[in-house]
Formats: structure tokens, sequence, C-alpha cells
């Protein structure tokens, strides 16, 4: 992968979250501590401060600035859970991924972030967008990017009806219900992104 | 008389906020005095409410001790934080640094009484630990 690639792809990312940051805020502050976008924002800009040095890497170092970026630079709980999901990403993706080596990448690290959550899908987090989209990545076929397109946008409305099992919102037992999770928004609007940047 | 080399369990407070972490710390040292090393870190890079990974790696180093370091959290992301801090520390270090299920300030104040007397860092831990309902 080159060079304008990477960048394009880590930049559409950081921008996406940037653009965002008051929508996740307020996502946040209906059933959490109201910081989920600024500290999404926070990390995502310093991302991009770093980004001439980080695109300038192959993929794997690439994706392991990325998270190391953000598990020092976000703040919150999301920093250690990004950051751990974009080092084992870093850490099993090629170079040159292709549609299954990316599948399997993409799995190593949601199980990743699912150990450092202590979390599983069903529990209104982040891992409710990442387990459905690893599964349509898994699966392959045709038209491949715009059905994890899909599947990211659903699967983060599909924690509306959802009960908070981790995380601050999980305080809110039943009145967690009614609302998007913050970080099942904010993964599915970087997995668009990417989509977007390359063109899937 | 020579003075006993320092080898007590250390105590490393994180919580979102620095006043929290610093009371809490206070508390501690009430209780132990300088008998176990302590450090605190409360707040985000900028400031704010939240935790920051490097403070912690900071802290954890003020408070080293071959004995190894308990850590006390508040909420969530102190706790993920704290881990991945944990995590990122070299490997002769890693595996004498512990993240507590416990209460911040009960736990931070009964792990450095234990401490205090000299306990190993499991002991320490599980003290502490004995806060939280199973």
């Amino acid at each position: 992968m080159d060079e304008a690639v990477r960048k394009r792809l880590i930049e559409a990312m950081a921008r996406t979250v940037i653009a965002h940051a008051d929508e996740l805020t307020e996502l946040d502050r209906q059933i959490g501590d109201g910081d989920h976008g600024l500290n999404m924002k926070r990390g995502f800009e310093a991302v991009l401060e770093a980004l001439p040095a980080t695109a300038a890497k192959p993929l794997p170092e690439a994706l392991k600035g990325l998270g190391t970026t953000l598990v020092m630079k976000v703040g919150g709980a999301s920093g250690p859970l990004y950051g751990t999901f974009f080092l084992a990403l870093g850490k099993t993706i090629p170079d040159a991924p292709t549609a299954t080596t990316l599948a399997g990448a993409f799995a190593a690290a949601v199980e990743a972030v699912k150990a450092r959550g202590k979390s599983q899908a069903g529990q209104k987090t982040m891992l409710d967008v990442l387990v459905p989209v690893a599964a349509v990545l898994s699966a392959g076929g045709a038209d491949l990017g715009p059905r994890v397109r899909a599947e990211a946008l659903a699967a983060a409305e599909a924690t509306i009806p959802m009960k908070a099992m981790r995380g601050r919102a999980s305080f809110l037992g039943e009145r967690s219900i009614g609302h998007p999770d913050p970080g099942a928004r904010s993964s599915a609007l970087m997995i668009v992104a990417v989509c977007d940047a390359i063109g899937a | 008389m020579t003075r006993k080399p320092q080898v007590n369990v250390g105590v490393v407070i994180v919580s979102h906020s620095s006043k929290v972490a610093e009371g809490a710390a206070d508390m501690v040292r009430q209780m132990v005095g300088e008998a176990v090393p302590l450090a605190f870190t409360g707040g985000n890079a900028d400031g704010g409410l939240g935790t920051d990974v490097a403070a912690i790696l900071a802290a954890i180093d003020r408070a080293w001790t071959p004995a190894g370091v308990v850590i006390l959290v508040d909420l969530g992301g102190a706790e993920t934080n704290s881990e991945m801090a944990v995590e990122m520390l070299d490997e002769a270090r890693r595996g004498r640094v512990s993240v507590c299920n416990a209460p911040i300030v009960e736990g931070a104040v009964i792990a450095a009484t234990e401490a205090s007397g000299g306990s190993p860092l499991e002991m320490v831990k599980r003290m502490a630990e004995e806060l939280s309902p199973q």
C-alpha cells in the first residue's frame, strides 16, 4: 500500500471523528459522562499532527503508531479501546492487505478490544458495531464495501434499544435504553470514512 | 542504626479528578506516613476530568519499589488506562504492578496500611479487593 493511501485512510478517520465531535459528545451526555466527542477529537487532532510521520511507515507500523497516539492522547476509556484495536490490527495486517487478510486482522483486533474492555457484543458498546462488521468481512463476497458500510450504520442504530452493561452508561440501567451508544456511533463513522476513502 | 532499605509495596492512585486523587493520597499519608511509596494522578492531558496513560506511567515510576506497585482506580476509563499503562511497562516491571478491583479511597488506605507492614504484592492486592463484593 502506498503512502498516499495510508495518509488518506488515517486522515479520513480523523476528519470524520473531529467533524462529528459535538454529536458524539451529545450522545455521551445522554448516557455517559459527556466527553466522548471531546476525547476523540483531542486524540485525532494529535493523529493529524503526527500524520506525515505515521503515513510514511508501512501499514502495520502506521497502524501501531495511530494506536499509540490514541492510547496516549484520548484520555477516556475510548483511548485504550481504540488504541488497542489499531495496535492489534497493525500486529496482524500485512502491508498490502487483501479482503481475506483484512478480515483476519480485523477479527483479531476485535478480539483484542473484547479483552481490553472485558466485554462482548450485546452490551451496548463499540463491539456492537465491530463484531457484526467483522462477520461481514469474514464472509467476504461481492460488494463488500457497501455491505460493510450498511452493517456499521445499522449496527450502531441497533444499540438504541439495548441496555448498557459496560462503562459509565451501565450505571443508568434501564435508563440507558432508547439512546444510541456513542462508541458504537464513532466506530460506525470511522468504518464508513474508511470505505469512502478507499472508494469501496 | 542503619535504616532498613525501602522494600514495601508502592501505591498509585488514579482518579478522573486530580482533587479526588490528591485527597485520597492525603488520607493514605495520614495513615501510613512515609512508610509506603505513594503517587497519584488525576485528569486528562488537557487538565480536564479523565485519565492519562503517560501520567499513570510516570506515577508508577514515582511509586516504584522492587516489591511492586498496586494501582487503585475510580471509574472505567481509569481502570482501562491503568491496565494499558501496565502493559506498556518493560517486562521486568510489568509482572510487579497490579490494578486492584476495589473502591479508590478505601482501597488505597487499606492497601497502603497492609503494605506498610511489609506484606507482599499479592497480599496487599487481596486486602484491598476484599472491599469489593465478588
